[in-house]
């Protein structure tokens, strides 16, 4: 029964985002400053975890292709599809949902205990507009762009990998990348972006923006955020797979 | 001036207000006191609308706030100003984007206009030089006028302040009690505060609405206080002995009994005023 009155609760809070805003201005500094917040502050940790995820991608896959029978270009080709179709979609945006989730989810759970969303409820302003707006369609601008940005790291890594190990030269990696490369697997990673990054933002500001109580609540509402968010984004993964693929 | 008409709220099984009918003034300070738990801010945020009330009318100038819909709740949320408890600044904004922050909502100024208001506003609460602060950065004393600063920036018609001395010391208390009160009477404000600070009750308590256990039991100013005859308002008002013997005092003050001349230590040594009250005063508690 919990479970239905949270949906319910979720949608009736983003339904409530649909009104005109007070001050278009206002509102289009505050979804500059969140993209800026959202995309720049995650730049840092997507291009290590790219990198390292690439370069571990190849060694194992490297490992374990051991028949002297396949050309050394399929360790590229894994490489690039499990980087493409999992790895930076879903790996990537897993971690960001530790990252963003839990600083949006503390960030509305301190204003909400603090009474600052009810000082703008009585300013007259749709809190849930300016608040969790600018939010959700700054993850939708750049959590996409760094997934793409993944991808061409963690292919990189994989490259540098294999280089700098002496498992795959670059240019037979290279010749690899090329070969057998299905332009459907980007356009899904990206549906998979989009769907995470409206996980990564709606689900931790509803837990944030509707927090009860005071310092201990705002600590269990980032944690409930973040595995909601994580359970929710292996849930879709499953879902478009099976549909999409 | 706000009328509240048979108020009543409740959460769960629990009814908060009960009836509460009251007539808060314009150009005066409505004082909303009572004992923790009594309903105060339960009675302040359905007055703003943050809560929805069961049943009871409130009306704004005429206009009923439970019939309102969205769009004119907004509309007459912009002539509200409040001051929290704990002050609800924007963290993460200096003092004077929190002041300018209804002008970059609501107007369409130049940014020099809005400067020069926020300049104004802050001056008035005595806070020049703080612009660029943050919140973090200042005390508590400069956050309540930083708050009551952004409360007022838009000349609202109606000001709320949720205990506004809370955590502050006694004259820093005083300072925000008499801006409060000189605002109110400079802007033609209707104020309501909320407060159990005995020294704004007998200070500002132009109109004063005492609740107890969600009901109103008193009404009545700082001077009606005085010879209140009412046990439960007496047993909150003046808990401590301290101020039983400054009721007293008072008490004698106003009939004429004592003057400048008296020697208030020996009144004390003899026991306090309350004995030159005498047994056969109403008022006097036993």
């Amino acid at each position: 029964m919990k479970f239905f009155s949270t949906i319910g609760s979720f949608l009736i809070t983003m339904k409530g985002m649909f009104t005109r805003p007070e001050n278009i201005k206002v509102y289009w500094k505050e979804l500059m400053h969140q993209s800026v917040e959202i995309g720049y502050g995650a730049l840092g940790i997507v291009c290590v975890i790219s990198i390292f995820m690439g370069a571990v991608s190849a060694v194992q896959t490297a490992y374990q292709l051991t028949s002297p029978i396949l050309p050394k270009e399929t360790i590229a080709q894994i490489v690039r599809d499990t980087v493409i179709l999992e790895f930076a979609p879903t790996l990537v945006c897993i971690v960001l949902a530790g990252v963003i989730g839990s600083k949006i989810a503390g960030e509305l759970g301190n204003m909400r205990v603090s009474e600052q969303i009810d000082a703008l409820e009585i300013m007259g302003i749709n809190t849930k507009l300016y608040l969790i707006a600018p939010k959700i369609l700054g993850a939708l601008i750049t959590i996409p762009l760094l997934v793409v940005l993944s991808m061409v790291l963690g292919i990189y890594g994989g490259r540098l990998a294999s280089s700098l190990g002496g498992i795959v030269p670059p240019d037979t990696f290279d010749r690899g990348l090329l070969q057998n490369f299905a332009a459907k697997n980007v356009w899904f990673a990206l549906a998979k972006a989009y769907t995470f990054a409206f996980i990564i933002s709606a689900v931790p500001s509803y837990y944030g923006y509707n927090v009860k109580g005071g310092a201990l609540e705002i600590g269990r509402a980032s944690t409930t955020a973040v595995i909601t968010s994580c359970i929710l984004i292996l849930f879709a993964d499953y879902i478009l797979a099976f549909f999409i693929l | 001036m706000i009328e509240i008409k048979n108020v009543n709220k409740s959460f769960g099984d629990k009814q908060i207000l009960k009836d509460v009918s009251a007539v808060m003034q314009t150009g005066k300070t409505n004082l909303i006191i009572g004992t923790s738990g009594s309903g105060k801010t339960v009675l302040q945020k359905c007055l703003v609308g943050l809560f929805e009330v069961d049943s009871g009318d409130i009306l704004f100038d005429g206009k009923n706030l439970v019939e309102m819909r969205e769009e004119e709740r907004k509309e007459l949320r912009q002539q509200i100003g409040m001051l929290f408890q704990g002050s609800a600044l924007f963290d993460s904004m200096t003092v004077e984007r929190n002041v300018r922050f209804p002008l970059d909502m609501f107007t369409n100024w130049s940014a020099s206009e809005k400067l020069a208001r926020v300049n104004d506003v802050l001056e008035r609460v005595n806070l020049k030089d703080t612009n660029k602060k943050f919140p973090a950065e200042i005390s508590g004393g400069m956050m309540k006028r930083v708050g009551i600063a952004r409360a007022i920036v838009l000349n609202p018609k109606y000001l709320f302040c949720d205990e506004p001395n809370s955590g502050l010391d006694p004259q820093t208390s005083m300072v925000i009690d008499k801006l409060i009160h000189e605002i109110t009477i400079e802007n033609n404000i209707t104020t309501i505060i909320n407060t159990h600070d005995m020294n704004s009750v007998m200070e500002i308590g132009e109109n004063i609405l005492y609740l107890y256990q969600g009901k109103k039991e008193w009404e009545g100013s700082n001077k009606d206080i005085i010879f209140s005859k009412h046990d439960k308002l007496n047993e909150f008002i003046f808990a401590s002995e301290f101020l039983r013997d400054a009721k007293d005092m008072r008490m004698l003050e106003e009939k004429g009994l004592i003057d400048n001349d008296r020697n208030m230590d020996q009144i004390l040594k003899d026991g306090g005023a309350s004995l030159l009250v005498g047994d056969d005063d109403p008022d006097k508690k036993d």
